[in-house]
């Protein structure tokens, strides 16, 4: 590479230098530095705050050594939030895994009518999050006027105010609610893409009901539900407007997870240097997690 | 063992009629193929037969026994599909082997069966891999190993080389025929190829829409063929069909006057017509020789060199194309006029219908 070599030049170049010698970093250049702009100055920044006592209340901004941190560790709220994280995550993953897989089974069962079911079988993933979580608190949960108090009354029992009793069960159920029908999609597809040779075979083979479950259907979803285990996992990570919508974190922290908890700090206590602290554990957190995902997604999408 | 019989069988969708009644009786150990044109019906029928497709009217019995509402696993009959329909998060060993874990056999049987029939197919190498790290050539044996490790009465083959290039089509050929003879069992074979069909079959049974159109020895069908359908599907490149009236007929044959002039004669002891009637006479392309004192005349088309041969795509005006196998060296060029010779004793006649009206003795030398 001394001396420029313009693509005119390339071209004429006779076929004893097979390779195109183009500098294809120019090129590059405006989509990485813009990329680098958009996540990485943030990401600085964000570990720079978390080095300072940086609260909107007393300016200015100070370096304050690694304060933040050992509060954010000695803290018990922090573990709680961890907890409660995985609790959340762990909880909409597993019924999503569990009733996406059964909805997509008899879904894809020929019935009729079945492409009215699948549209509604799909259609919570459409509804926003907040609009969910306000459906859920208002007409569903609600114990005076909600459809779950009334059956409660209808069955002889005394309703439940559900997110003051069982706050993190509701969160899960609201997310789940929506997550579901995310993987009864991608389930459902990766039954229709089934060879229905396979099947066959399996039956002349002498494979009935559950042993063709078993043996030639699971088998078959463990790719995709390995895709629905990382991405709704991301998803669920930054789980917030349900949480703000419903319980605020509450009752006491019961349903503050890690983002939840740094929202609190950031904006209700206006501690942009402990928020930022958090944060940077969580992009830790994340990644982590993300190693191990990606790690396993890409397994089985070899095998 | 299984000798199996087919009496009206008839399969109905809803507004197609898929098999418009078919009899049909397959011996033990027999090696039958079924032939057709695509949508004939063939893979269907196949189906019935494996238990994949109900049985919509008629009966069907394996060894006797009515075997109509039998599922598939208690047939006795093992299928290969056409796209293999391996397991593929299974290892070899694990697809071979599956029937039997679902028949609750021991583990210890199972890995001697799965080695036994790995032996015989050469897989024992590749036991442990997965079916996406298998040749072509691999996962077609992989797909016959699961079906002898059954043990099966009968073995159901739907165009199963139809996956594979050319030179391996022809050597699985050889290996199938041997299996057959080797196992001792009875075996169906499904394809469109009808040179899989003429190399393979114990007896070939040729299907056109729905129906049976004939059933016969490949040499059967090949100097015999029942009707127009047969003549035109067996053998390659097709019988030449010449329209013409039947202008003389004694002991010894009949003479045919074609439409565009020529009279031809048609050697058979018994053939069913009288003079005057219309009829299509049937010569194949190695039956007739170019000759200067040919009976029927026309222009070379096309010629191809195919080095054993030269095949003479004849233009006839206002008359359907006839091809003619020269030898090897014939010196025809396009648009050169010729004059064709059909070999007398191997012309055939058919009728109005469509029906053969001769049938001729033929013996091997």
């Amino acid at each position: 590479m001394s001396q420029p070599v313009s693509p005119t030049m390339t071209k004429a170049a006779p076929s004893a230098a097979p390779r195109r010698q183009v500098r294809t970093l120019p090129l590059l250049l405006p989509a990485v530095v813009l990329l680098l702009l958009w996540s990485i100055l943030p990401l600085l920044q964000t570990i720079l705050y978390s080095f300072q006592h940086y609260n909107l209340m007393e300016p200015p901004a100070a370096y304050n050594g690694g304060l933040n941190y050992t509060y954010l560790f000695t803290d018990s709220s922090t573990w709680t939030a961890i907890w409660n994280s995985v609790v959340l995550v762990a909880g909409v993953l597993a019924a999503s895994i569990v009733f996406g897989t059964i909805i997509a089974l008899l879904l894809n069962n020929d019935f009729p009518g079945r492409n009215i079911a699948r549209l509604m079988a799909i259609a919570p993933f459409f509804v926003m999050s907040p609009v969910a979580a306000l459906i859920w608190k208002n007409l569903l949960l609600d114990p005076v006027s909600g459809l779950a108090g009334w059956l409660m009354t209808l069955a002889g029992l005394k309703p439940i105010a559900w997110f003051s009793v069982y706050p993190m069960l509701s969160i899960v159920v609201i997310y789940s609610w929506r997550w579901i029908p995310f993987a009864t999609l991608i389930l459902l597809t990766a039954l229709q893409s089934l060879d229905t040779d396979q099947l066959e075979a399996a039956r002349m083979d002498g494979a009935k009901g559950f042993a063709r479950l078993r043996y030639i259907v699971l088998p078959h979803l463990g790719r995709p539900i390995s895709i629905v285990v990382m991405l709704e996992s991301i998803f669920m990570l930054s789980a917030f407007a349900v949480i703000y919508t419903t319980t605020n974190g509450g009752p006491g922290d019961a349903t503050t997870t890690l983002t939840y908890m740094i929202f609190i700090r950031a904006l209700n206590d206006f501690s942009i240097g402990s928020a930022s602290a958090a944060g940077v554990f969580a992009i830790v957190l994340a990644n982590i997690l993300a190693f191990f995902l990606i790690r396993a997604v890409s397994r089985t999408l070899q095998a | 063992m299984a000798k199996l019989l087919l009496e009206k069988v008839e399969k109905r969708y809803e507004g197609f009629h898929a098999i418009k009644g078919v009899d049909l009786s397959i011996d033990d150990r027999e090696f039958v193929v079924f032939v057709g044109p695509s949508g004939c019906g063939k893979t269907t029928l196949l189906r019935m037969i494996a238990g994949l497709e109900e049985i919509s009217g008629g009966d069907f019995s394996i060894d006797g026994v009515r075997a109509n509402d039998i599922p598939p696993d208690k047939r006795g009959l093992a299928m290969v599909f056409q796209t293999y329909a391996l397991y593929p998060h299974m290892t070899v060993a694990e697809n071979m082997g599956f029937a039997l874990k679902m028949a609750k056999v021991p583990k210890a049987e199972i890995e001697r069966k799965v080695a036994h029939a790995a032996e015989m197919l050469q897989l024992d190498k590749v036991l442990a891999r997965r079916p996406k790290a298998l040749s072509g050539g691999q996962r077609q044996r992989v797909a016959i190993g699961r079906a002898i490790v059954r043990n099966p009465k009968g073995f159901l083959f739907d165009e199963p080389l139809s996956n594979l290039d050319a030179a391996l089509r022809v050597q699985m050929r050889t290996e199938l025929v041997k299996l057959n003879k080797q196992l001792e069992t009875t075996m169906i074979y499904v394809t469109h190829d009808q040179v899989e069909a003429m190399t393979m079959a114990d007896r070939i049974v040729v299907l056109n829409g729905g129906i049976v159109e004939q059933v016969g020895s490949p040499l059967e069908l090949y100097h015999n063929p029942a009707n127009l359908f047969v003549a035109g599907f067996i053998g390659s490149p097709k019988m030449n069909l010449l329209q013409g009236v039947v202008s003389a007929r004694d002991d010894a044959g009949a003479d045919v006057k074609l439409d565009d002039g020529g009279s031809i004669r048609v050697a058979a002891a018994n053939i069913a017509a009288a003079p005057g009637l219309r009829v299509t006479l049937g010569i194949r392309p190695e039956h007739t020789a170019l000759a200067a004192d040919g009976e029927i005349g026309g222009t070379a088309d096309f010629v191809e060199h195919l080095g054993n041969e030269t095949l003479v795509y004849v233009r006839r005006p206002g008359e359907a194309q006839m091809i003619v196998k020269a030898d090897d060296l014939a010196g025809v060029r396009m648009g050169d006029p010729v004059r064709m010779k059909p070999q007398p004793a191997r012309a055939v006649l058919f009728g109005p219908d469509g029906k053969a009206l001769l049938r001729r003795e033929f013996h091997l030398r």
